[in-house]
């Protein structure tokens, strides 16, 4: 078998409650074993809440606090504190969001916590859209991807939630994918090991969201890599890029094919996309220096 | 019974300082904040206590009300005891919170300084933004004083602590927030033992998997609804017995209800907050001028003190209640409650429900007793009445 660079060590259970073949199940498995025991979660609403699971279960081994969308991050600040008052200051404050509950609704609150530096870890499951409620576009989805509340195709681009986070000049951001499991993994061990904000965001190929086969979203994850649709990188400081994946090598077509949310578009409307990836990665290879 | 501790520890201060003077004496762990006027020196003194380091209590100061509470039920669900403040819109903005930290039967205490909410924009004493939260879950204490703003500071941790419910204390904006009065600072020692932090087993810990707020199904979602109706029943007893010690301790008695020269009343203002000082007045000049009149205030409004109320009231002919909040379409909200409280009682008294202050124009002692003397013999009134 593959070596995948990262060591199950058992702290998220079978039995949760992700549909069959979800990417997030696994992205969340590498997180919390990351993470390990010496930690309190605080979740939004969203996929992740389900996964984890209903009362009285918990699919992972640490504590959380279901808490609202618009607040998973004054939540998690709040948890922080606690635990500064007890005396607690090593234990990780874990927190667990969806695009929705980061991108749009709970904007504000992550912004206001990454001004004021909180010490605490936030993961962002990007499946850009609001899958909890049925599949509706969110500020995260990206250009002429249909979904409930854009049947035709969303008409504006992916909000630039990196670097919108880097003018926070928080410590730590980065963008992860399963697909590049050792990255994630190493990528939260780095998060974990620094005080102060960090913010992980994980690229999650909703199946019944992006219309992806059962067995397809992590090639679509990695494709989403590859194809430079999504970039994996590092920031620091909110200064110092690092491009963990440096080249772009597919066509965007390779990754489209793959998901009924683009199906209506023509190739006029492929080469749209295309054209504003490569721009994307250009400004992105500039500030990174490559 | 120990002879209460007498201290000649008096300054004069307003109420907003007095419930940060309160805070202070019990140092919590954590304190979510976020201004708005008039609570705003209840956050700067508490802020300017921490830079003297005699307030060890973590302030934190996010970007909105909504994720002070939200940080608020987090640090609570933690373990921390928890305290904030606020008025008005920030209270509102917290409406979703409000239910979630009831839910979640967290014992945080909140002061809210009670001022209109708008359209239009507006900076006066009004009730109707604590009102319109009755449903929520909080306990709500309403308060006259700086003095009783402090003490009642106190005794909500004690309370909220033993039934595990948030309690949300009230004060009138400006009346008795900016109302500055002499304010004995109890001793801390007192205060703490006063006020002894539980062990609470059921939060948020390391080592545990045991989660807060985790969707459930409809029977456990109804079984938590039964569970705070237990929780709920024990309040007014929890609230009678937190006045008897503190008044032990201070000189100072406090219950759900405070009454005034009510014994032989024929007729008697109910109110809350700081009209019952007007109404108290009114009470004297009357009692002056050969009028059997008396005052109910009613400090514990959720849950109301039914069976207290039931009691006093049912000798009485005529009882005014004094609203000064507005529920359109419907009223005052204390009126509507002492109605549907008495309903069916034998001997009930007539009711007239006074909108009286909305919006917090000045109400007199000479209105209020022109009042009683209107209405004390009159047939019970259907409407609610706007006072002039
Ligand atoms: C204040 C509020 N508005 C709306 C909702 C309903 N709601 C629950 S989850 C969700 C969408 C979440 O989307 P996202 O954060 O992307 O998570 P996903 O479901 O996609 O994992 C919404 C709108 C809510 N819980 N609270
Ligand atoms: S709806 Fe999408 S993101 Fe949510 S669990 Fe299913 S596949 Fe995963
Ligand atoms: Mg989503």
């Amino acid at each position: 078998m593959k070596d995948t660079g990262f060591n199950d060590q058992g702290h998220f259970c079978s039995g949760h409650n992700a549909c069959a073949g979800c990417a997030e199940a696994l992205a969340m498995r590498v997180v919390l074993n990351e993470v390990g025991e010496d930690a309190i979660g605080v979740v939004a609403p969203s996929c992740v809440a389900i996964i984890l699971g209903a009362h009285p279960n918990n699919s992972a081994k640490i504590p959380f606090i279901h808490g609202t969308i618009e607040s998973a991050a004054a939540s998690a600040a709040g948890v922080k504190q606690a635990l500064i008052a007890q005396g607690k200051n090593d234990t990780t404050v874990l927190c667990f969001a969806g695009d929705g509950g980061t991108y749009d609704i709970g904007l504000q609150s992550l912004s206001s916590v990454a001004e004021r530096n909180e010490d605490i870890l936030y993961v962002c499951f990007d499946n850009e859209g609001y899958m909890n409620t049925g599949g509706q576009k969110s500020s995260s989805t990206p250009r002429a991807a249909a979904t409930g509340s854009t049947p035709l195709g969303k008409t504006t681009r992916k909000k630039n939630m990196v670097e919108i986070l880097a003018a926070h000049r928080i410590p730590y951001i980065a963008t992860a994918s399963t697909s590049h499991m050792g990255d994630l993994a190493e990528k939260v061990r780095k998060a974990k090991a620094i005080r102060g904000t960090k913010v992980l965001i994980i690229i999650i190929p909703c199946l019944p969201g992006w219309g992806v086969a059962d067995d397809a979203a992590t090639k679509v994850a990695r494709l989403a890599v590859e194809t430079g649709v999504f970039p994996l990188f590092e920031i620091e400081d909110g200064v110092k890029y690092t491009m963990s994946v440096g080249e772009k090598t597919k066509e965007i077509g390779s990754y489209l094919e793959l998901q009924k949310r683009y199906r209506h578009l023509d190739d006029e409307g492929r080469e749209g996309l295309q054209a504003e990836v490569n721009e994307n990665w250009e400004r992105l290879a500039e500030i990174a220096g490559k | 019974m120990n002879a209460p501790v007498r201290n000649t520890n008096v300054q004069l201060m307003n109420g907003n300082h007095a419930v940060a003077w309160g805070v202070r004496l019990l140092s919590p762990d954590v304190a979510p904040l976020y201004p708005i006027t008039p609570q705003t020196p209840i956050l700067e003194k508490l802020i300017d206590f921490q830079s003297q380091d005699v307030l060890s209590t973590r302030l934190l100061t996010p970007e909105s009300e909504h994720s002070a509470m939200a940080g608020a039920i987090a640090a609570s669900a933690t373990g921390a005891r928890v305290f904030t403040a606020t008025s008005s819109q920030g209270l509102l903005l917290m409406h979703e919170l409000l239910h979630y930290a009831a839910g979640a039967r967290l014992p945080i205490v909140m002061f809210n300084v009670n001022r209109t909410p708008a359209a239009p924009w507006g900076f006066w004493p009004d009730q109707i933004d604590s009102l319109s939260q009755r449903d929520t879950g909080w306990i709500q204490l309403y308060t006259e004083t700086p003095q009783e703003s402090l003490d009642t500071t106190i005794q909500a941790f004690r309370i909220a602590e033993a039934c595990e419910m948030p309690v949300m204390v009230n004060h009138d904006a400006f009346y008795v927030s900016h109302a500055v009065e002499p304010v004995e600072i109890p001793d801390q020692e007192m205060v703490q033992n006063f006020a002894k932090k539980p062990d609470r087993s059921l939060w948020l810990e390391t080592g545990s998997i045991r989660s807060i707020g985790t969707p459930i199904g409809q029977a456990g979602w109804n079984e938590t609804r039964r569970e705070m109706d237990v929780a709920m029943q024990r309040v007014v007893g929890l609230t009678e017995e937190a006045g008897r010690v503190w008044g032990e301790q201070t000189g100072r008695h406090y219950g759900p209800l405070d009454f005034y020269r009510t014994d032989d009343a024929e007729v008697v203002f109910v109110t809350m907050g700081s009209m019952a000082g007007t109404a108290r007045e009114a009470v004297d000049t009357l009692r002056r001028n050969g009028v059997a009149a008396g005052l109910i205030r009613v400090r514990l409004f959720r849950p109301l003190p039914i069976s207290g109320l039931r009691a006093a009231l049912a000798k009485i002919p005529t009882a005014i209640v004094l609203d000064r909040n507005y529920s359109p379409g419907l009223g005052g909200v204390l009126h509507q409650e002492l109605k549907a409280e008495l309903y069916g009682m034998e001997n009930a008294p007539r009711m007239h429900g006074m909108l009286a202050g909305v919006g917090g124009v000045n109400v007199p002692p000479e209105t209020l007793e022109k009042l009683v003397i209107d209405y004390k013999d009159a047939e019970q009134s259907q409407s609610p009445i706007w006072v002039d």
